[in-house]
């Protein structure tokens, strides 16, 4: 039977499933593929993909929202994500978090108005020799003070990169 | 000439990394690929924050550079001499392979290949010796004579329980069914730990041979890797590893030709610290939500899918080749008492030098602290190092010469852990780190059982409260009556353990805790409610430093003339502290 929100999926996300299909352990990993496609988890999408592999809504849900990693909301285009691991707390993590939300005037898990940045926390992202550690879209930053912060997110406001 | 191989790492990610993408060109345009060759290297742990060169045969490294130096460095490796200047002083954790360097205190088992092959040659890893420990164990050994040579050599678990390796592969064995599973667990969950990290992306290989060994050894035809999703090098590398080897023939079926098949796969963590815990593990893999399961039953009876499983840690896992190409004799006589081998820490926190090393079981702090690591930043006051991350306790100055293994680290009221060392100077408050403590076990506490999910919270709202300024002094009996209650009820040893780190620091500082309870007092400064900054008029020269500095302008007065800061408005940042010269601010 056919929703009146069928969506088309992405093909990428559809060969994966189709490859991942009758593989024991496919579930997470298969979420793991909606939100690197998707950058987070809309619901029309979690739908399809519980007809597809045949695994309640409920479920997803329920791992969706267990897991940190998971997002049920869009990120900003930069997704600003500072480490609170122990060594980036001791050498001041929180004072970049407090800048940080001073600066883009969002608070955590919060995205701007123009829809460019996020702040997230993450745990300790291994690079604690460079704490405290933020990271732009997967790009680290490290042996910060609150004043470079300006600067970093500046690079991105001035010169949109995708 | 020799071949020079030139490893490059650089903070900035690889594949924007100028220093590499420098001396690929120059290889290329001078066409010199034949007796240069560049790589990517893993974090060796030397950080520096800047990016290292490092060369071989000779083992030369180059820290001190600039990006003009480059092409001197690069003209230097093709006619092969040293250039002073830029060579590294701490080149101490960077000990020759798997051999006792006096010197350095370092001995290398499981960072034998870190930053010495390239992660992504399995030739590499081959010419350097490898598979040769999973072909002896096929060829020469059954599998209860590797069992017996893993349980010989005194191996434990370096995931943080400390269990014996071979008596666990024994146990799992010995169940009986024909499907049985192998689990690396690459869950690194500790915050402020990377060593497996460092293995996983600096050789990947000694995973999948040990895991091939063990997965021998047990009988299981299938395994897998749980590694966390936050580790996207690691991941990739460990793809490569995995789809290299079946081409060779060291994984599939019939591997090297004999009866043993064997398939690896990788699965993901998605960012649930619970998921490190074994059982939450193997819920996580079945794609379930990561809540950990009341045992009996054991996971070697009933794991994976209901099957018999067992999982190791990626450090054990990458002691396994050596002890079986070694043998347990030579394991075994490396460490102390009951623990054997080496330990790989990451120590961050408050030294000079933050890294990876591997010692011996048995160095001591002070070696680690002093000898490895140059001491403590900016020449402070040593005050104690955390081991064991949220799970473990604050080992004080006066146990700095205490050894550090298993046993001893037990009886003063910590534990192994996973390898995190954090190093605390007098500037770090013990209260506020507990804090941080709790606070992260509470919001990594899957919810399923009542002590660990009540009991967390009620801790960490007693130890908030003693930080805002409001504690009494009944609460430390509530806050050992509920930590005491947790230790015995909780249904994992997330719940279980999240007490310890606040239990050690109320017993080792007792005083700093009643300071904050009794006189509302942090003497580091860190607990904001209790600290008030004065200006003593008789000292402020009336510079207007600190007035400069406030972000919330709550500093006045003429120029020349003594400031004063309004309490109404000051936050507590400790900005103006930091910028007067005249030690004019108090802190009280
Ligand atoms: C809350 C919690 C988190 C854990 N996290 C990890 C981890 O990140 N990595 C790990 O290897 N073991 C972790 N463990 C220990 C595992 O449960 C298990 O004991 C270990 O993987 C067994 O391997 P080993 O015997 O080689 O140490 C954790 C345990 C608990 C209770
Ligand atoms: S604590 Fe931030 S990188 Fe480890």
């Amino acid at each position: 039977m056919k929703t009146q929100k069928d969506v088309q999926l992405d093909t990428r996300l559809l060969d994966f499933i189709e490859e991942w299909k009758d593989k024991k352990g496919k579930e997470i990993m298969i979420l793991h593929k909606v939100q690197e496609v998707y950058g987070f988890v809309p619901r029309a999408v979690a739908i399809e993909v519980s007809r597809m592999i045949d695994l309640p809504l409920a479920k997803i849900y329920g791992i969706i929202t267990f897991y940190h990693i998971f997002k049920l909301k869009k990120p900003g285009k930069f997704k600003v994500s500072v480490c609170m691991g122990t060594a980036c707390y001791l050498k001041g993590g929180n004072d970049l978090i407090a800048e940080l939300e001073s600066i883009l005037g969002i608070g955590v898990n919060a995205v701007t108005e123009d829809g460019k940045f996020s702040i997230e926390i993450v745990r300790c992202v291994g690079c604690c020799g460079l704490a405290p550690v933020i990271l732009v879209n997967g790009k680290t930053y490290g042996n910060l003070k609150k004043g470079d912060l300006p600067n970093i997110l500046n690079e991105y406001r001035e010169e949109p990169k995708n | 000439m020799i071949k020079q191989h030139v490893f490059v790492w650089d903070p900035t990610p690889s594949n924007s990394s100028a220093v590499y993408n420098y001396l690929v060109k120059k290889v290329n345009e001078r066409d010199l690929g034949e007796s240069i060759e560049v790589y990517r290297s893993t974090y060796i742990g030397l950080t520096s924050g800047t990016p290292i060169i490092r060369i071989l045969p000779k083992n030369i490294i180059y820290t001190k550079f600039e990006q003009e130096d480059l092409g001197e460095i690069f003209e230097s490796i093709v006619s092969d001499e040293v250039v002073d200047r830029f060579i590294c002083e701490y080149d101490a954790k960077l000990a020759p392979v798997s051999e006792r360097d006096k010197q350095s205190k370092q001995f290398k088992i499981v960072l034998r290949n870190v930053g010495y092959l390239d992660p992504e040659s399995i030739e590499e890893y081959i010419s350097r010796g490898g598979y040769k420990a999973l072909e002896k164990a096929i060829f020469e050994m059954d599998p209860d004579r590797v069992i017996k040579e893993i349980k010989d050599s005194g191996l434990r678990g370096r995931g943080g329980g400390g269990f014996s390796t071979g008596l666990k592969w024994e146990l799992t064995r010995k169940e009986p069914g024909a499907e049985k599973f192998v689990i690396c667990n690459a869950d690194e969950g500790d915050p402020g730990a990377y060593m497996d990290r460092a293995v996983l992306e600096g050789d990947p290989h000694t995973i999948v041979e040990g895991m091939a060994i063990g997965a021998y050894a047990v009988g299981c035809k299938e395994g897998f890797i749980y590694v966390r999703a936050e580790y996207p090098l690691a991941i990739e590398r460990l793809e490569k590893a995995i789809s290299d080897a079946k081409k060779y023939g060291l994984l599939g079926d019939n591997i090297l030709g004999s009866e043993f098949s064997f398939n690896l796969e990788l699965r993901w963590g998605a960012g649930a610290f619970v998921c490190g815990e074994e059982t939450a593990l193997m819920a996580s893999i079945e794609g379930k939500r990561g809540n950990p399961k009341p045992r009996p039953p054991f996971p070697s009876q009933s794991g994976l899918w209901k099957k018999p499983s067992f999982i190791n840690n990626v450090e054990t896992w990458a002691n396994i080749p050596p002890i079986v190409e070694k043998g347990s004799g030579w394991f075994s006589s490396i460490g102390v008492g009951r623990s054997k081998g080496t330990k790989v820490f990451a120590v961050t926190g408050k030294v000079k030098d933050p890294g990876l090393i591997e010692v011996p079981m048995g160095t001591t702090f002070r070696e680690i602290v002093y000898d490895l690591c140059g001491g403590i930043l900016d020449n402070k006051k040593f005050k104690a190092v955390q081991t064991g991350g949220p799970s473990g306790g604050v080992i004080p100055e006066k146990f700095i010469d205490m050894s550090v293994d298993y046993e001893t680290l037990m009886s003063i009221g910590s534990m192994m852990g996973s390898g995190g060392l954090i190093v605390m100077d007098q500037s770090d408050c013990m209260v506020d780190v507990n804090k941080f403590y709790l606070q992260f076990s509470v919001d990594e506490s899957c919810g399923k059982c009542a002590p660990c999910r009540i009991g967390g919270k009620q801790l960490l709202d007693l130890i908030s409260k003693i930080t805002d300024g409001k504690g009494d002094k009944k609460d430390i009996q509530k806050i050992k009556n509920i930590s005491n209650a947790m230790q015995k009820a909780s249904l994992c040893a997330l719940g279980q353990t999240t007490p310890n780190p606040v239990l050690s620091a109320m017993h080792y500082f007792e005083e700093e805790y009643m300071e904050h309870i009794s006189d509302k007092k942090c003497r580091t400064g860190k607990c904001s409610n209790l600290v008030q900054y004065m200006i003593i008029p008789e000292k402020c020269i009336g510079c207007t430093a600190c007035a400069l500095k406030c972000p919330v302008k709550c500093i006045s007065g003429e120029k020349k003339k003594p400031h004063i800061i309004d309490q109404k408005f000051c936050i507590k940042c400790g900005e103006c502290f930091n910028a007067c010269k005249f030690n004019a601010i108090v802190r009280g």
